[in-house]
């Protein structure tokens, strides 16, 4: 849809996603492009975060969620049934809302990822990955000297880049973020930012916001998702960013995007 | 000029209202002082009874016709193995079935069923649990009347209250925890030994402590396995025949001499000294384990 298939990390092909036997989203088809940034925006509870959690399987994890329909990581269908979900999530790295670090010290949450998918490391290798992720996710230098503290020694911005810290060192394919920045100051906003521009290069980066100006400013492709009459969560439109915001071809997106809606 | 303030704030009914916030809690708390002025007036009353009859004899004699040199060694051993036993037995399972419940049965059918279950399980009176341990692990099984089956039974009659609350331990842990293990790759089994266990064990330990002291003071279940009252020998392995504290309580309590009656009121207080003890170390192991977690 937004891409040729050869760049395509991520291909979602009719999912639904049902709670407790009700439809949350329908009819998703979307792609994801490789080393690009897309913003899935959307009003509150238009199912943004059940799509992000559909693609890395979390929704397993839900009481009463169901989910139909196909995604395709690198061509393999994530939901067909001799896939282990816990594979799945430690190529799709995932972010949430609420910073949440692991009650221990910085460096052991970095490692955590390390240790539980059963990297065989020695000291200093894992003390290298553990500084590369943090390297990249722009903490390093405010906690070098101090990587045994407690994680929550830390600012809410610091733990929020302290959990991308945590979902980079496993080396993921893709990385997703549910509303990343949503309780944060907007200094601490604009460095996430800047770390996931720096960063696109190397992942394939998929950001759930309720911030316009987030996506217009932060992203390459933007989806835009809306509640049907029946409150079920579909996509209306998708695009590159700046045709999504400068030109949109959707009535509803334009009402979304310059504040009449949503 | 703040009097002026104030009284311009005065709403209508204002002062209805604050008798009300005073006579509240007052009225509340009622409860809770009959229950620590019947509590205080037991204490009172095996105090002023039994004080007097405290000495080493207690531990360290067999029961005895002679009520200057009976004790109740062979009880407290009895009642150190079964329960001591018991909670080796219940406090694991326990454990288990609540991160089974919690953690991969997750709010299913089954786990509604068996959390129903096991909740009606605690209401069931002790004295049924003896019943079972006397007719399925005494006969039944063939264990005989002996400390394994008491063992078995008290860590049966603990297993529901323990779980409940290794259950809430589980759930006290925050989800956020558990769904940023699980996007980084984590197993089930990982999530549970790396998240779950260091927060949820102190409160895990403190319901095993809280069975334990349930245990300890239970005499109808042993009643019915035992049957024994009057035991001059110690307990030497899991097939011995046994008698526990409260029993051996209701046995003097039972007598006509007023010596055995006060001995009974010196041996309640031996047991609420163990009882209190084994809160207080539950107290202070909960306070290590959680600051443990808290800095790890």
């Amino acid at each position: 849809m937004v891409s040729g298939p050869n760049s395509d990390v991520l291909k979602v092909e009719s999912l639904a996603v049902t709670y407790w036997g009700k439809p949350a989203i329908q009819d998703i088809n979307i792609s994801f492009t490789r080393r690009e940034i897309t913003a899935i925006i959307g009003p509150s509870g238009c199912g943004k975060s059940t799509l992000l959690r559909s693609i890395n399987r979390m929704n397993d994890l839900i009481p009463g969620a169901r989910v139909y329909g196909k995604i395709y990581f690198n061509g393999v269908d994530i939901y067909s049934d001799d896939i282990d979900p816990v594979l799945i999530r430690s190529r799709i790295g995932m972010v949430f809302q609420r910073p949440n670090p692991f009650p221990f010290g910085i460096f052991d949450n970095v490692a955590f990822g390390l240790r539980v998918n059963g990297f065989k490391l020695s000291k200093s290798e894992l003390y290298d990955k553990v500084k590369d992720a943090l390297i990249k996710a722009a903490l390093w230098d405010e906690v070098k000297d101090r990587l045994n503290d407690h994680a929550y020694s830390l600012s809410g911005g610091q733990q929020q880049r302290l959990c991308i810290a945590r979902a980079l060192a496993v080396d993921p394919d893709v990385l997703l973020l549910d509303e990343p920045t949503v309780s944060l100051d907007p200094i601490s906003t604009a460095k996430i930012e800047s770390l996931l521009r720096s960063i696109k290069n190397e992942y394939t980066i998929v950001i759930v916001t309720h911030n316009m100006l987030q996506a217009a400013r932060a992203s390459d492709y933007t989806v835009v998702m809306m509640p049907d009459e029946n409150m079920v969560g579909r996509i209306i439109e998708a695009g590159p960013t700046k045709e999504i915001f400068t030109n949109p071809r959707d009535k509803r997106t334009e009402d979304y995007i310059s504040g009449r809606i949503g | 000029m703040g009097d002026k303030v104030l009284s311009s704030l005065q709403r209508r009914g204002a002062g209805k209202r604050r008798i009300y916030e005073t006579l509240l809690p007052l009225l509340l708390s009622f409860g809770l002082f009959i229950a620590i002025a019947v509590l205080v007036s037991l204490l009172l009353t095996v105090v002023t009874t039994g004080a007097h009859r405290l000495s080493w004899n207690l531990i360290t004699q067999y029961p005895s016709a002679n009520p200057a040199e009976a004790g109740m060694r062979s009880a407290i051993l009895g009642s150190v193995f079964t329960v001591g036993l018991a909670a080796a037995i219940c406090i694991p399972l326990s454990i288990a079935t609540a991160l089974y419940l919690e953690e991969y049965a997750r709010g299913g059918k089954i786990s509604q069923i068996l959390s129903y279950n096991i909740a009606n399980l605690a209401g069931v009176p002790s004295i049924i649990f003896g019943v079972v341990g006397l007719g399925f692990l005494a006969y039944g099984l063939g264990m005989g009347r002996t400390i394994i089956t008491g063992a078995f039974t008290l860590a049966i009659l603990i297993l529901p209250l323990v779980t409940v609350v290794c259950v809430e331990a589980v759930r006290a842990v925050p989800p956020d925890l558990k769904y940023g293990a699980y996007a980084l790759g984590a197993t089930t089994l990982q999530m549970i030994r790396r998240i779950v266990l260091p927060r949820a064990l102190p409160m895990m330990l403190t319901g095993g402590i809280l069975g334990i002291g349930r245990a300890l003071g239970e005499a109808a279940p042993i009643l019915v396995v035992s049957g024994l009252l009057f035991i001059r020998e110690d307990p030497t392995s899991l097939f011995s025949r046994f008698t526990v504290m409260p029993l051996q309580l209701y046995n003097w309590i039972s007598r006509p001499q007023q010596a055995f009656i006060e001995l009974s009121s010196a041996g309640i207080i031996a047991l609420l000294l163990i009882l209190f003890s084994l809160n207080l170390s539950a107290i202070v192991l909960r306070e290590y384990l959680t600051r443990r977690a808290m800095e790890a």
